[in-house]
């Protein structure tokens, strides 16, 4: 039976984080996955790096995550592309969620600047007329994230650490992990496989979380920023069935990416035509222009939402040598980075630079 | 019976009921560049994946797969 210092299970972005910061420090690692590398909810995302304020732990582990993927955005194959990120404002109501939003952010050290509402046209001329201002974060960029988690995967392979592809974890036995053809691993373990989660780790609570996406062909300079409603994080903090929010982004193709919409309890892949419909109406609502440009494919994912939002990263109480970093839900992307350091600290028994307090699993195991 | 349309200011000429993917694919074996310069070309045959688009008669982003060419079309490639 192969020993390992660390057996990373799934590797999307937040498996592939994990097994490059343990492969970093000199770790022997193996990590598992059965279909492509970053080919789960890595690849349907959008890949936007943002800070969501609604949650000071959210916040806290983003602007970690964000500062590491700043060491990312010379690499060609992130896409790395910083449009910055503008939240819009569309009621007078939205205009004081702005200004909280400015003040919370800017408590946490990010750079931001409330734009009013001459200066928003001037920033993105195609916006519908009648909008009350914004938000902008300029440092926020786009990445390509399958890409990235390819990457790190690579990198780690490069410094020892050994890819088991096409084989899938089916079971967690006395400090070994049991392989689907029969092999075992032993060493400790760290589970980051999404929305399987629950299939090893039954006792973490995790919901499948459907969203949309289209993507459009090349319109270059329709917009400059990723384009938010304010609202979007009460949105995405909502627990209603069923809910669209505003979200637009600039693909450095030249292509534009239209979001967004969440869902419980919808287990089917296929496009939903009633909830697309739904979702572009809210995005013409934005930027009426839209509703002119030619749309090339629509899909969906499914984002592993915790119970309390909040991604499980620790270890699990009463077993030694269990690892979880998963339920990322919609942050999966920005947090990979900043998640995985905070897992291979705990796991070195080193200090945090983030409070792992607020992510350990034995919050929702009692 | 056959139509005669142009493809970058070349005439082709292709049989009634021809679509534009297959006149184009006579005179270029390239229809498109995709953003990093790669070529492009017709590979589903049924309007789904979107290789094909070009310019017809002035408005670009037509999928050449699925229109039928018609006399007089002016076509241009992205090359």
């Amino acid at each position: 039976m192969r020993t390992f210092d660390l057996i990373v299970v799934g590797a999307g972005i937040v498996g592939a984080a994990c097994t490059d910061a343990a492969a970093a420090e000199g770790l022997r690692v193996a990590v598992i996955e059965p279909e492509a590398v970053g080919g789960g909810a890595t690849a349907a995302a959008m890949g936007h790096l943002v800070a969501l304020d609604d949650d000071p732990a959210d916040l806290a582990l983003a602007r970690y995550s964000l500062g590491l993927w700043e060491q990312l955005r010379h690499e060609p194959v992130a896409e790395f592309h910083r449009c910055g990120t503008l939240w819009l404002a569309r009621t007078a109501e939205d205009l004081a969620a702005v200004g909280r939003k400015a003040q919370r952010l800017r408590r946490a050290g990010v750079d931001v600047e409330e734009v009013g509402a001459r200066d928003l046209y001037r920033l993105e001329p195609a916006l519908a007329p009648g909008l009350h201002g914004g938000l902008r974060v300029p440092g926020e960029a786009v990445v390509y994230a399958p890409n990235v988690a390819r990457f790190l995967v690579e990198r780690a392979r490069s410094r020892g650490a050994e890819l088991y592809a096409g084989r899938r974890a089916v079971a967690l036995a006395h400090g070994t992990v049991v392989l689907d053809d029969g092999t075992r691993l032993a060493g400790p373990a760290l589970i980051a496989t999404g929305c399987a989660l629950s299939e090893l780790l039954p006792m973490l609570p995790l919901r499948p979380r459907k969203g949309h996406l289209v993507i459009t062909a090349r319109h270059p300079g329709f917009i400059g920023h990723q384009l938010l409603e304010v609202g979007y994080g009460a949105s995405a903090h909502h627990a209603a069935a069923a809910s669209v929010a505003f979200n637009v982004q600039p693909r450095p193709s030249g292509q534009l990416l239209i979001g967004s919409s969440r869902e419980f309890g919808s287990p089917s892949r296929e496009v939903s035509l009633p909830m697309l419909r739904r979702m572009l109406a809210r995005a013409f609502e934005y930027l009426p222009g839209l509703a002119a440009l030619q749309a090339l494919r629509a899909w969906t994912g499914f984002r592993p939402t915790s119970c309390d939002g909040r991604p499980y990263l620790g270890c699990l109480p009463g077993r030694a040598g269990l690892w979880v970093a998963a339920g990322h839900e919609g942050l999966g992307i920005t947090t990979a980075l900043g998640s995985a350091r905070l897992l291979v600290d705990l796991i070195l028994g080193r200090p945090c630079a983030v409070d792992p307090a607020p992510y350990a699993p034995a919050r929702v195991m009692t | 019976m056959t139509v005669r349309l142009e493809v970058d200011g070349r005439a082709v000429e292709v049989p009634d009921g021809a679509t534009v993917a297959a006149a184009v694919a006579l005179v270029s074996p390239v229809f498109g560049r995709s953003s990093r310069g790669a070529p492009r070309a017709p590979l589903c045959g049924m309007g789904v994946c979107f290789e094909c688009r070009l310019t017809i008669d002035g408005v670009p982003g037509r999928r050449a797969c699925i229109e039928p060419a018609r006399a007089g079309m002016q076509v241009r490639t992205h090359e």
